[in-house]
């Protein structure tokens, strides 16, 4: 075994029970239905698939899907950026809870945060209540299901982006001063351009999450078909109606959309960190 | 332009960084600031900078004060130890930062720009990296564009703060020789931070030794190297031995060694300590006139200098620095008992050296 | 702080200010709104929803699940850090991945997947059925889609901490004469306490607040395939808001739990560096104070 993986010779043992049971584990719950899923893809046939996918109903939902995850990772970035920033470069009383609570989509199940906005949002809800007499719908339209992804998707850029804020060297803006530029062009043209990759990484993680969210959208978003309907929603209901294989057929655009995506981005990444060297 | 800081002040919490510090540059020196680390060296060039603002004193440029002023404005170049070079801009970029953040009626136009940072990148000898990224340059390189950069907005004073603190030793000598022949074609003033007493005494003009918040002494580096003012300063510039002794009106005493100084005479058999560097204190097979005696205990005969370790007998080291004729002609091994007689030494009083506590 | 690098005093309390109020609304209110919907109808209707046959099933269906993917995915998570984090093989990057992929995948489609390989008329699934196991629609489905989910939790913490911490401290005990599990126990194991902790109450918070791969495969047969989320479900579907929200509030509860111990852990990782540097700082200084 060890000479298939070239493994480095090293003094401490268990290589072979660790690798052993991480491999095990890996094979029995993440390969196996992985290869089920591309089992069923194979046996599907063009016509299936097409015939699944093609209808308007899934097409909105897909495009819904990916629509309100974009626009919920940009509101998340300008957001999150600003968190991130307060958190760590202002003081101010209560911050430690502040920072906990940022946290909070990542621990709070996503059905509690579901019926919890959707109660909030609605017209009666606390803050409903002062969107209606405006006209504004949150919950049961698109904008509820914005709503939720942003509440999904914020943590993910405030923790990626604040430790690279925190590490910035304040030699940086301290030799930027030294030059003459004022605190927009330090922000501008020195701050931003170094925290730049981790908002992309974070909104990548943020939009990823969106796409796939379920729990908390189901609730808010009313489920209207061509309206509010979302693409996971779909597949959960063409199970229902025990159409593994149109569920199947959508879960694979998605999945296929969302690959596209993530290897744009790392390929982006990817020309940042080749231009700007080692380092 | 000149520099004048009249009675600086500062506090970081409990410490005294600086202690009523007052200095005068004069304009186009090259002036080293030295001392140990913690000593207040770094927070004086910051405070000159404007980087930090003082708690008490001002600071002078030109004559003018510039106490209030604000950095962007005091036109002033910073190199920073580690360099702060923005790594997401290219050389170029880096260089051309302080002309293109100028606002939009001062700034040079694009060719000028172009022009004047190429200029500088020749100066600095890397005008073939332009277009290369921070990352992807060796720390002598970073070094040079991080002074290229501050040059470009055409600073009326330049400050660098341990400039070569994080090089190694061979590009750290280059980089020497290199700034102070720089400083000979510019002419800008400039005052530099290291905690190297070696780089202080050879590229500077002048050098400030600190220590606890305070200045130990100013002076030309041959004159504080051959007359340091106090203890603290003989033995910070380089390795010294101390024999602990007493001086009445002008006569050291040291055991059965006497010698007349030209200073003291008014002293009062007050205690005193005599430091005598390794390279000033000769060996010889007599015990007369002998300062002290010892017991050689190692020799280190590589180079052009002997290095003779002896020990004392109440256990104490005396290290000293003979020519390898000198050493030849003595032929001493060890184990063998030699007696030393100092060429010149400095004797201070033992008020003078009351912070450091000797055993006598 | 220099003032230097900051903003003007308006410019910052405007930021602070704005920050805090979008926090409020996207994060706080709703918080505040689970525990204010399950209680403003008194105690006794919220403990009631609570002592419910189908919810204590619910309650008890969770723990199950939990109950067994935490401490499944507990030791995979060491014996993966341990070989990813101490030793260099080929591959190590593609395992890296790999044992990410349940984070990338939406729980539904995770959910699906155990679908098409567990499922009543699948090959596996049917042999399964005929031999007495039900794994979709009912208990091994739940727990199977909670492993899976929570998969990477305990490596994903473990991993960057072991690394960050090198192998010298083993390599030491080892050339000390301990043996590999006198090693992991005295030395490996007091290192990555907090982070395990971390990871393991990870582990749980989602695994107990799972919604949607549980979702599908579940069923949705009350009193028997129903976990918490998805009596919450259930009971906000009928409008018995207060029975809703009162379970919700336990799942809020636990995440609130998972913040503070997220904290403390926080906290002592870094009391932990802090003091090493404090270590280090310390020893420099007397090496220099030992020089004449």
């Amino acid at each position: 075994m060890s000479n298939i993986l070239n493994l480095r010779h090293s003094v401490l043992p268990g290589f072979r029970l660790s690798f052993g049971i991480t491999l095990f584990w890996l094979a029995l719950i993440v390969l196996l239905p992985f290869a089920a899923l591309v089992y069923s893809t194979v046996g599907m046939g063009w016509d299936g698939f097409a015939a699944a996918v093609g209808s308007p109903r899934v097409i909105a939902a897909i495009r819904l899907s990916f629509f309100t995850a974009g626009l919920s990772a940009l509101i998340n970035l300008v957001f999150g950026f600003l968190v991130a920033w307060v958190l760590v470069r202002y003081p101010f009383p209560g911050k430690r809870l502040v920072d906990a609570l940022v946290d909070l989509p990542f621990a709070l199940p996503t059905a509690v945060a579901g019926i919890a906005l959707t109660t909030l949002y609605a017209p009666n809800g606390w803050i409903g209540q002062y969107l209606a007499p405006l006209g504004i719908k949150v919950s049961f339209t698109p904008l509820g299901i914005i709503v939720a992804l942003t509440f999904i998707g914020l943590p993910f850029v405030v923790r990626t982006v604040q430790p690279v804020l925190e590490d910035l060297e304040k030699e940086l803006e301290e030799a930027a001063t030294c030059l003459g530029a004022s605190r927009w062009d330090i922000f501008r043209r020195v701050i931003f351009p170094a925290t730049l990759p981790s908002l992309i990484t974070g909104g990548t993680m943020a939009f990823a999450r969106a796409t796939g969210e379920y729990g908390s959208v189901i609730f808010i978003a009313g489920n209207i078909p061509m309206v509010s309907e979302i693409a996971p929603l779909i597949i959960v209901s063409k199970l229902d109606q025990f159409d593994q294989q149109g569920a199947t057929a959508v879960a694979l655009v998605m999945l296929g959309i969302s690959f596209v995506f993530l290897l744009l981005i790392n390929l982006i990444q990817w020309w940042a960190a080749r231009r700007h060297g080692a380092r | 332009m000149s520099i004048e800081i009249r009675n600086i002040r500062k506090q970081f919490g409990q410490f005294t960084a600086l202690d009523n510090v007052s200095l005068d540059i004069a304009a186009g020196e090259l002036l080293a600031l030295l001392g140990p680390s913690g000593c207040g060296k770094t927070t004086l060039l910051r405070i000159i900078a404007g980087l930090e603002k003082p708690d008490a004193g001002q600071v002078l440029f030109g004559g003018a004060d510039a106490t209030h002023t604000h950095v962007a404005e005091r036109q002033v170049g910073f190199v920073f130890q580690h360099y702060a070079l923005f790594r997401h801009m290219t050389v170029f970029d880096n260089v051309a930062f302080g002309l293109s953040v100028k606002p939009r009626r001062e700034r040079p136009s694009q060719e000028e720009i172009r022009e004047r940072v190429m200029k500088l990148l020749k100066m600095v000898q890397l005008d073939w990296l332009a277009d290369a990224y921070p990352g992807q340059l060796s720390g002598g390189q970073r070094q040079r564009i991080a002074l290229a950069r501050s040059l470009a907005v055409e600073p009326k004073v330049l400050l660098l703060d341990e400039p070569f603190g994080a090089l190694d030793a061979k590009v750290r000598k280059d980089l020497r020789r290199w700034l102070r022949e720089l400083h000979n074609d510019m002419h800008i003033t400039s005052v530099f931070v290291t905690h190297d007493q070696e780089e202080a005494l050879e590229v500077s003009d002048r050098v400030v030794v600190m220590d606890h918040g305070h200045i130990e002494q100013v002076g030309r580096p041959d004159d504080i190297y051959e007359h340091p003012a106090t203890p603290f300063v003989t033995q910070f510039l380089g390795d010294v031995n101390l024999f602990h002794g007493r001086v009445d009106a002008g006569q050291l005493t040291i055991g059965s060694y006497e010698q007349a100084l030209g200073q003291h005479q008014d002293a009062d058999g007050d205690a005193a300590v005599a430091y005598v560097r390794p390279h000033d204190l000769d060996l010889t097979l007599q015990a007369a006139g002998a300062l002290a005696q010892g017991r050689v205990e190692h020799i280190h005969a590589v180079g052009p200098v002997v290095r003779v370790e002896l020990q004392q007998a109440d256990g104490q080291t005396i290290e000293a620095a003979v020519s390898k004729e000198r050493f030849r002609a003595l032929g001493i091994v060890p184990g063998d008992t030699v007696y030393v007689t100092p060429r010149k030494l400095a004797v201070f009083l033992q008020e003078d050296a009351g912070q450091q506590d000797y055993v006598i | 702080m220099a003032t230097l690098t900051t903003e003007s005093r308006p410019v910052r309390y405007a930021l602070t200010a704005v920050a805090l109020v979008f926090l409020f609304l996207f994060l706080l209110l709703p918080l505040i709104g689970v525990f204010w919907e399950a209680l403003h109808k008194g105690w006794q209707l919220y403990l009631a929803a609570l002592v419910e046959p189908e919810a204590l099933s619910a309650i008890r269906l969770t723990l199950i699940a939990a109950g067994i993917a935490v401490p499944l995915n507990l030791v995979f998570g060491v014996a993966a850090a341990w070989a990813i984090a101490r030793f260099d093989f080929r591959g190590k990057s593609l395992l890296t991945t790999l044992i990410d992929l349940p984070f990338a995948v939406s729980p539904v489609v995770a959910g699906l997947m155990f679908i098409l390989l567990f499922g009543a008329n699948t090959v596996v699934g049917g042999w399964l059925q005929d031999h007495g196991l039900q794994v979709i629609f009912a208990v091994p489905g739940i727990v199977l889609a909670t492993v899976f989910v929570t998969f990477p939790f305990v490596a994903r913490e473990l991993i960057p901490l072991m690394q960050s911490q090198g192998a010298d401290e083993e390599q030491a005990a080892i050339v000390l004469g301990a043996s590999g599990w006198q090693t992991f126990r005295k030395v490996t194991l007091p290192n990555i306490k907090w982070g395990l902790l971390y990871g393991v109450i990870l582990t749980n918070a989602r695994a107990m607040g799972e919604f949607g791969a549980v979702s599908v495969v579940s069923g949705h047969i009350r009193g028997e395939t129903n976990t918490i989320p998805l009596h919450v479900e259930i009971l906000y579907n009928e409008y018995n808001f207060v029975g809703a929200f009162a379970c919700a509030s336990l799942l809020a509860l636990l995440a609130l739990v998972t913040l503070l111990v997220k904290s403390l852990v926080e906290w002592r990782l870094h009391r932990q560096q802090q003091a090493s540097t404090l270590r280090t700082a310390a020893a420099r200084l007397q090496a220099q104070a030992a020089q004449p």
